[in-house]
């Protein structure tokens, strides 16, 4: 299947790797910024306890993204590895 | 003392503060950007026989120049004032940090990379290969470990020499081919009219949209015809728009993620188990609010404990200066007004002030900062963050608040913190519904008095309902957020990013003393200001009289049908207006009152307060409606100016003093009629 899943379908422990940035102009910049642009490898790290936000890891650092935003990230279809 | 001038810059939570400590000790001091709300701290160092003059830049993403900070680091190096930077980068998470490194040296070639942190990269098994990194970027590379002192020297030479040498023959980031063709005739048609600016950063900043990167006056007559060509070009291979910027951003990111492949030695590991588990009980569904509350309450017992023998003996010592100021003045033979002005007005409550407020403050701020060092405040306010969203605001206003707990003026510039200005101003107007530490002993003693009974268990009591209060308080906050941003501040949530760093080990003693210097002297600096001509006035107040009343006897009685609606009486409406420069002398001013004092009244045994306050009328219900304007109130005199400050506008400040006023006006009068009502008063 070739469909690409949000940032928010990541499972815990799950990772994925950027396909393409949706949403406004300004959070792209400022993701791009944190390193999160196309091809950058992703993993959730934490969920918060009402879920929103969550925090992910990519290029070596943990940053908290609300649900409304990592909803306009999407992943490859590549299966997720699981990372320690 | 015009020697050299150097930036320090990096991203937030890369020990950038912790070097600059390092590097300039005492001699550096805090204050605002020229024209800004954004703090900037200056210092000098030496190094063999020059002074360097440090400028530690707000720790920023990138200069992109959306938020004031990325703005004022940007002008800062945009204005060539700095003669060099040192961009400071974290050796645990090295790729990302040097993606402003590079963005960096494409504007200020004499540059020295500063891979800091580690000690913290050697725990985690991480080695930085620093050579490989200076050969690859074409500037000095070092090493160092701020906290433990390490590889300052060397920083310090390869400034010198990068001061002093030939310009570096910085290697520049290369953009995707089709962007790199774009920009040489820009390139080209730019250079030599932008100053001291590399013509290529100019360039890119063209491309990228950003017209203020160069000054209009020098710009060549047919520049746009030249950028309108580049940029059909770039659309003609499907680059424009949306995507342009993307690619724009993306380049640097490729070329840091590039370099630190080669410097790096094997992939960094993620964040450790151990951490991972902290992460898990302070965030967990189950444990994260609890947590916190708990971490509130010690804070807050600490501060108290802490804070009571010390303010007793600071009382002691400076009352003691008082008498001492007295005989002199009326040795000299000083009229009585005279002596009452300066001596038992305007010492006097500087003396209470300071002796209240330094102790409680001197414990409270340093554990703030401890826990600030450890990196649990952003987990506070991750897990705050969605119930933060309801309310239209951020979750950072959850750290505002807490710094709020402390003191509000502080509360008020630490809303800095927060990147949506709708949002800053939320938690602006927002911050003094939580009890300050200055109000603490009134609310403890009017607690202690009235509600927490007696026997066993009453401290307990006592603690359960001051910890009520302020939840109250936290519910209040997220009323009034909800309706500010439902009327005058309406708008859409904004784009949140909050970076959780890794735990560190906080360094105790440094924290300590930061904290007194920085925050601590500071307040108590500006309150004393306050103080000392408030105090002048209310000995005035108290002294003078007209027909026999004096002037606060006067505004009681006049004040004291308004304040019936209330639940209160007028003295306690006159106290708190006359404790408007600091919160601590209400209940003093209150005393001075009701026992037609000349001067403030010490509170004493809180059984002594107690017969007073009763013997002039007062009940549960007086009690309550005072707790409860306590917290809802206007705010304090140094809070209102910090306000102004931040704002810049005499139009929030005034709905930052309306606001709270109405609210509490509007509370006392519900519960003074419901009590009434149901004849309970």
């Amino acid at each position: 299947m070739d469909t690409e899943r949000p940032l928010t379908a990541l499972r815990e422990g799950e990772s994925g790797r950027v396909a393409r940035l949706t949403g406004s102009p300004g959070l792209c910049r400022r993701l791009a910024e944190l390193g999160l642009i196309p091809g950058t490898p992703v993993s959730l790290f934490l969920r918060s306890p009402a879920g929103d936000p969550s925090a992910y890891l990519f290029r070596g650092a943990v940053v908290a993204l609300r649900r409304a935003d990592a909803a306009g990230i999407w992943l490859d279809a590549a299966p997720g590895e699981v990372s320690g | 003392m015009t020697g050299p001038t150097i930036a320090l810059a990096g991203n937030p939570n890369v020990g950038k503060s912790t070097l600059f400590n390092a590097l300039t000790g005492l001699r550096q001091h805090t204050g605002n950007w020229p024209g800004k709300t954004v703090s900037a701290a200056q210092g000098r160092y030496d190094y063999e026989g020059r002074t360097y003059r440090l400028m530690d830049l707000p720790g920023t993403y990138s200069l992109a120049a959306r938020s004031a900070e990325e703005k004022a680091a940007r002008d800062f190096l945009r204005s060539g004032e700095a003669d060099a930077a040192i961009v400071v980068c974290d050796a645990t998470c090295l790729e990302r940090s040097l993606v402003l490194a590079l963005q960096i040296l494409e504007l200020q070639p004499r540059t020295v990379l500063c891979v800091n942190l580690l000690d913290e990269a050697a725990r985690k098994g991480v080695s930085v290969d620093l050579r490989a990194l200076s050969a690859r970027l074409g500037i000095p590379v070092v090493g160092t470990a701020a906290s433990r002192g390490d590889g300052l020297e060397d920083l310090k030479a390869a400034v010198a020499r990068v001061l002093d040498g030939p310009v570096p023959a910085v290697r520049p980031v290369s953009y995707l081919p089709p962007i790199e063709a774009a920009l040489a005739p820009l390139t080209e048609r730019l250079t030599g009219r932008t100053g001291l600016l590399p013509p290529r950063w100019a360039a890119l900043r063209l491309l990228e949209g950003d017209a203020s990167a160069i000054d209009p006056a020098a710009e060549p007559a047919d520049l746009s015809s030249v950028l309108e060509e580049a940029r059909a070009v770039l659309a003609q291979q499907g680059l424009e728009g949306d995507a342009l910027s993307q690619r724009l951003a993306a380049c640097p990111v490729w070329a840091a993620e590039d370099l630190a492949y080669a410097a790096l030695h094997r992939e960094p590991a993620s964040p450790p188990l151990r951490d991972r588990r902290v992460d898990r009980i302070l965030t967990g569904r189950l444990t994260g609010l609890p947590v916190m509350l708990l971490l509130l309450v010690l804070v807050f017992w600490l501060t108290i404990a802490g804070a009571n023998v010390p303010s007793q003996l600071l009382s002691r010592w400076l009352f003691g200066i008082q008498d001492r100021l007295s005989a002199l003045l009326l040795g000299l033979g000083a009229p009585g007004w005279l002596h009452g002005i300066l001596v038992l007005g305007a010492w006097r409550t500087l003396a209470w002030v300071v002796s209240v407020m330094l102790p409680p403050m001197a414990v409270f701020f340093p554990l703030f900062g401890l826990l600030e060092d450890l990196g649990y405040l952003p987990r506070a306010a991750f897990v705050l963050d969605h119930s933060f969203q309801r309310a239209h605001a951020c979750g950072k206003q959850a750290l505002t608040m807490c710094m709020g707990l402390g003191c509000n003026a502080v509360g008020v510039t630490g809303c800095r913190i927060i990147d949506s200005p709708r949002e800053r101003l939320i938690a602006l107007l927002t911050n003094c519904l939580l009890p300050c530490n200055g109000r603490f002993p009134a609310l403890i003693a009017l607690i202690s008095l009235f509600f927490a009974g007696a026997g066993p268990g009453r401290s307990l009591r006592a603690a359960g309902l001051l910890t009520g209060l302020i939840l109250l308080g936290v519910v209040l906050t997220f009323g009034m957020s909800r309706l500010l941003s439902a009327t005058l501040l309406r708008g859409t949530p904004s784009a949140f990013t909050l970076e959780l760093p890794p735990y560190r080990r906080p360094r105790l003693v440094q924290t300590l003393v930061r904290s007194v210097l920085d925050r601590t002297l500071f307040v108590l600096g500006r309150a004393a200001a306050v103080a000392a001509p408030a105090g002048a006035l209310l000995w005035l107040c108290a002294n003078v009289s007209t027909g026999g009343l004096s002037l606060l006897d006067r505004c009681a009685a006049l004040l004291d049908p308004f304040a019936w609606w209330l639940g209160l009486d007028g003295a306690i409406l006159t106290a708190f207006l006359l404790g408007s420069p600091a919160n601590e002398i209400v209940l003093p001013v209150l005393l001075m009152c009701y026992l037609s004092a000349g001067s403030l009244v010490e509170t004493g045994e809180l059984t002594a307060l107690g017969d007073v306050l009763r013997a002039h009328g007062w009940t549960e219900l007086t009690a309550a409606c005072t707790l409860l304007f306590t917290l809802v109130h206007w705010p304090c005199a140094t809070t209102c100016l910090t306000i102004h400050r931040e704002t810049g506008s005499a139009k929030w400040t005034l709905l930052a003093i309306l606001l709270p006023t109405a609210l509490g006006m509007l509370l006392c009068a519900l519960t003074a009629a419901i009590a009434r009502g149901l004849g309970l008063a």
